[in-house]
């Protein structure tokens, strides 16, 4: 349909990090006055596609064309000089600069004297933001605006580099429904002048709004490119997820047999809220339950959890343990409560790289093996001992540094944190991430020991066969709120990926600002 | 040092690097004090140990609280200003005793360092930043009380404190060596020591863990600045005065070297309080090296340049993957 050559072309890109192919021979290829969605889950590579793009990451193997001519660009700067213009989801401008000098900054224009020319600058970022139809005072320091209009402005900037492409990383991510409104009228703008556009989102609504063409990665992996409208929402969650429609049968790994389940919620989550991040999240938890959260990414899992164990601030909402009500935003009172809370992140949020083992494993257990203030040594060794063999750590020595481990034994150790708090609920956000796969049967085995020993389980999995095998219920997310609860036998991937394209009953997407 | 170039680092580099980093404080100490054993005159001998560690101890006890702050990935520049204002404090209210006197500039030491903290720990502010003010702002204030002159002391049992002997050591030497055991077990045996690495080798896991980070910040800032202020009272005994302007001069920068070269990582979630010690003797032996050899102090001074850049590079390969 459309007898162009294509603006930007990445062909068999390959690129490796110690331990990781990031991209396995991806290809890509973009046509002027395209919007191209890429999409993929965490991990699937496409900020790594990105990167090799714009000249942050040069390919092992593989080759970009931009025009139609090979190009190895050095650095963002030098892409970027040639017309490729990145726009990321958190705005790298200057927040202390006018608006007028981040649309011109690093290309300012000079007088004859070779002095600023604040005046023509002035004018012409006036002119550029009209052209878009954004409304702000050029003058005006960029921190001064609304996080949409900054995110203008640096679209504004992007647009003004004369720009061949544009790359747009989740730039809806901090906006207001009207925002969005305004982003998409200059995203169209751009495609008829003849820009191609690559808008990277996890909101699928958006996707197919404003996009044609889709690429999906998976796994460093090129696994879908063509027309976005060939595609239903259901498909393009299975393609991106890696699972065929009709393959929904129970695979016999034999995580999460039939459980015993408490009646009366040990749990109790109402009406979480936090702008732009969590809308009215409510749902329970009951004893010996594995209550699964899943979600798209952005849909609020990771901070629904952190909620719950008081890590993430909130706007209103209620946390109840045991019917009683647990005071949020405050991990020790959490804690107290007996919630535990296993990050998703184990290298940033997780292990205490520097430290040993053993200070590893008592980290939260602090208070209880201390008495005025004096660590109990002979408590302390006592508990790490039993927890190092109970979990089957392997580690040379308690007194190993925890950051040599490998990733199966550091989630243990994080493990153990928790578990020698004995704690009523255990939060799991992404517990086999990241580790092997003899590590991850015994992790699975575990959450199923733990639960039938009556502890009530969140876990939060980007795996769908994870979520799936794992739950005795499971609450979708899509949004930031509740789109839908399955249990029983309605526990599928197939009823999953429907709700998590569709939701369950309400629509919210559209009101999601208050 | 032709090794641990960037990036590819070699086991054996790795460990000889490693090796270093721990020890190398210790067998500077030793080539330093072998050196002057035998090269010059009068350094065996007590009346040169104890003028060392009379000299050490100010420094040693600032270190001591630094070490801390550097162990929650932090700084505090502004020591030297609270031994300024601990020195004008004493002198103002040495009239209702000396320990009148010592407690009132504990306190007030004690506040600024926990507005230090609390600049840090609620604010969010830059360690450096947050402590800078205090840096510059309280030297001035210090001046300000004392009416910019020098105040002589001569309460016969405060001057003690910083010019007795028990059983023929120095008071302030005792002293030193006192809260280098209280902080070495503070570090060790403690909740609070825990939290304090914890904190500096990932606030994040920190505060999951339930560690009360805020708290521990403020108390870390509030102990740095009683420790300053200790040093300060004991400077202001053995200089029989309270002069803000020239007591605690530059002390930070001694104590940071200290407690670097004593193989505290910058980088935080480790403190090495016998290194610390030794970091604060090896800075202490050089200057005694010079001094006692006649030879120009300004080479003192570039030799521990070079030793704190050398401590600085050996750590280096503890930040970098």
């Amino acid at each position: 349909m459309n007898e162009q050559a294509p603006i930007l072309k990445a062909r068999e890109v390959t690129k490796r990090f110690p331990g990781v192919l990031a991209l396995d021979r991806v290809s890509f290829q973009l046509l002027p006055g395209e919007v191209h969605a890429l999409v993929g889950e965490n991990g699937a590579g496409k900020s790594t596609l990105i990167k090799v793009i714009t000249g942050v990451y040069a390919p092992d193997e593989g080759r970009v064309l931009f025009g139609g001519e090979e190009v190895s660009f050095a650095s963002p700067r030098d892409s970027q000089a040639a017309g490729i213009s990145t726009i990321y989801q958190e705005i790298n401008l200057i927040p202390m600069r006018s608006v007028a000098q981040n649309v011109f900054l690093g290309r300012e224009p000079r007088t004859r004297f070779g002095l600023l020319d604040s005046e023509r600058m002035n004018r012409e970022a006036a002119e550029i933001l009209g052209r878009y139809g954004i409304q702000a005072d050029v003058t005006a320091p960029l921190h001064s605006l609304g996080l949409g209009t900054q995110q203008m402005v640096a679209v504004a900037r992007a647009v003004s580099l004369d720009a061949r492409v544009v790359i747009m990383d989740e730039p809806t991510s901090s906006l207001e429904a009207r925002e969005v409104d305004t982003l998409f009228r200059v995203i169209r703008q751009l495609r008829d002048e003849n820009v191609g556009v690559v808008y990277v989102s996890h909101q699928l609504d958006e996707l197919y709004e404003i996009c044609e063409k889709v690429t999906v990665l998976r796994d460093g992996k090129l696994v879908h490119s063509g027309d976005l409208a060939e595609l239903s929402k259901l498909q393009l969650i299975a393609t991106m997820l890696g699972r065929e429609l009709a393959e929904v049968e129970r695979r016999a790994t034999g995580f999460g047999e039939n459980r015993e389940v408490g009646r009366e919620p040990v749990l109790r989550v109402r009406g979480l809220t936090r702008r732009h991040v969590l809308d009215g999240v409510s749902f329970d938890v009951r004893p010996g339950e594995v209550v699964g959260l899943a979600g798209l990414l952005g849909a609020g899992r990771s901070e629904t959890a952190k909620a719950i164990f008081g890590a993430q601030p909130l706007d209103s909402g209620e946390v109840q343990m045991a019917g009683k009500d647990v005071k949020t935003g405050s991990p020790p009172s959490a804690i107290k409560a007996g919630i535990a809370f296993l990050p998703e992140d184990r290298r940033s949020e997780g292990i205490i790289p520097g430290l040993s083992v053993r200070e590893n494993i008592v980290a939260a257990a602090m208070p209880r093996l201390s008495r005025v203030g004096l660590v109990s040594e002979k408590a302390q060794n006592e508990l790490v001992e039993r927890f190092m063999e109970r979990l089957g750590i392997k580690a040379s020595s308690p007194d190993q540094p925890v950051g040599e481990l490998s990733g199966g034994n550091q989630q243990k150790v994080m493990l153990a944190r928790w578990l020698c708090l004995d704690p009523k609920v255990l939060i799991l956000d992404e517990p086999t991430r990241g580790i092997d796969v003899g590590a991850k049967a015994e992790v699975q085995h575990l959450i199923d020991e733990l639960a039938e020993g009556g502890l009530g389980v969140i876990m939060i999995s980007s795996e769908l066969e994870e979520v799936v095998e794992g739950s005795d219920r499971v609450v979708v997310l899509r949004n930031g709120s509740v789109a839908g609860t399955l249990s029983g036998d309605d526990i599928s991937e197939e009823n999953l990926m429907e709700t998590l394209a569709e939701g369950g009953s309400s629509e919210n997407g559209e009101s999601a600002g208050e | 040092m032709s090794r641990a170039t960037t990036g590819t680092r070699s086991l054996d580099t790795g460990t000889i690097v490693g090796w270093t980093r721990d020890n190398g404080v210790y067998v500077a100490f030793a080539v330093l004090v072998l050196f002057n054993a035998i090269f010059t005159t009068n350094f065996a001998t007590t009346a040169t140990l104890f003028n060392l560690l009379i000299q050490v101890a100010p420094v040693l006890i600032v270190s001591l609280g630094m070490a801390l702050v550097i162990g929650t990935e932090g700084i505090d520049l502004s020591v030297g200003s609270v031994m300024a204002i601990a020195s004008a404090i004493v002198p103002l209210y040495i009239g209702y005793g000396w320990p009148v006197a010592v407690l009132i500039a504990l306190v007030v030491g004690t506040l600024a360092g926990a507005l230090n903290g609390s600049l840090v720990a609620f604010v969010g502010m830059q360690p450096i930043i947050a402590t800078l003010a205090l840096f510059v702002g309280g030297r001035g204030l210090a001046q300000v009380l004392v009416g910019g002159q020098l105040q002589i002391i001569s309460d016969p049992t405060f001057l003690a404190l910083g010019q007795a002997e028990v059983l023929g050591i120095p008071l302030p030497v005792i002293i030193a060596g006192v809260l280098t055991l209280i902080v070495g077990f503070v570090v060790r045996r403690t909740t609070f020591g825990r939290y304090v690495l914890a904190i500096g080798g990932n606030r994040a896991a920190s505060y999951l863990s339930g560690h009360p980070v805020r708290a521990v910040l403020v108390a870390v800032y509030a102990i740095s600045a009683a420790l300053a202020t200790v040093a300060g009272v004991l400077a202001t005994a053995r200089l029989s005065a309270g002069d803000p302007s020239t007591i605690g001069i530059l002390i930070e920068l001694d104590a940071i070297a200290a407690v670097v070269v004593g193989g505290t990582p910058l980088s935080g979630g480790k403190v090495s309080v016998v290194g610390t010690v030794m970091g604060a003797l090896v800075m202490a032996v050089i200057t005694a090296t010079f001094i006692m050899n006649d030879l120009p102090f300004t080479y003192a001074q570039i030799l521990k340049a070079v030793i704190i850049l050398l401590a600085v590079y050996i750590q280096r390969g503890r930040g970098s993957v």
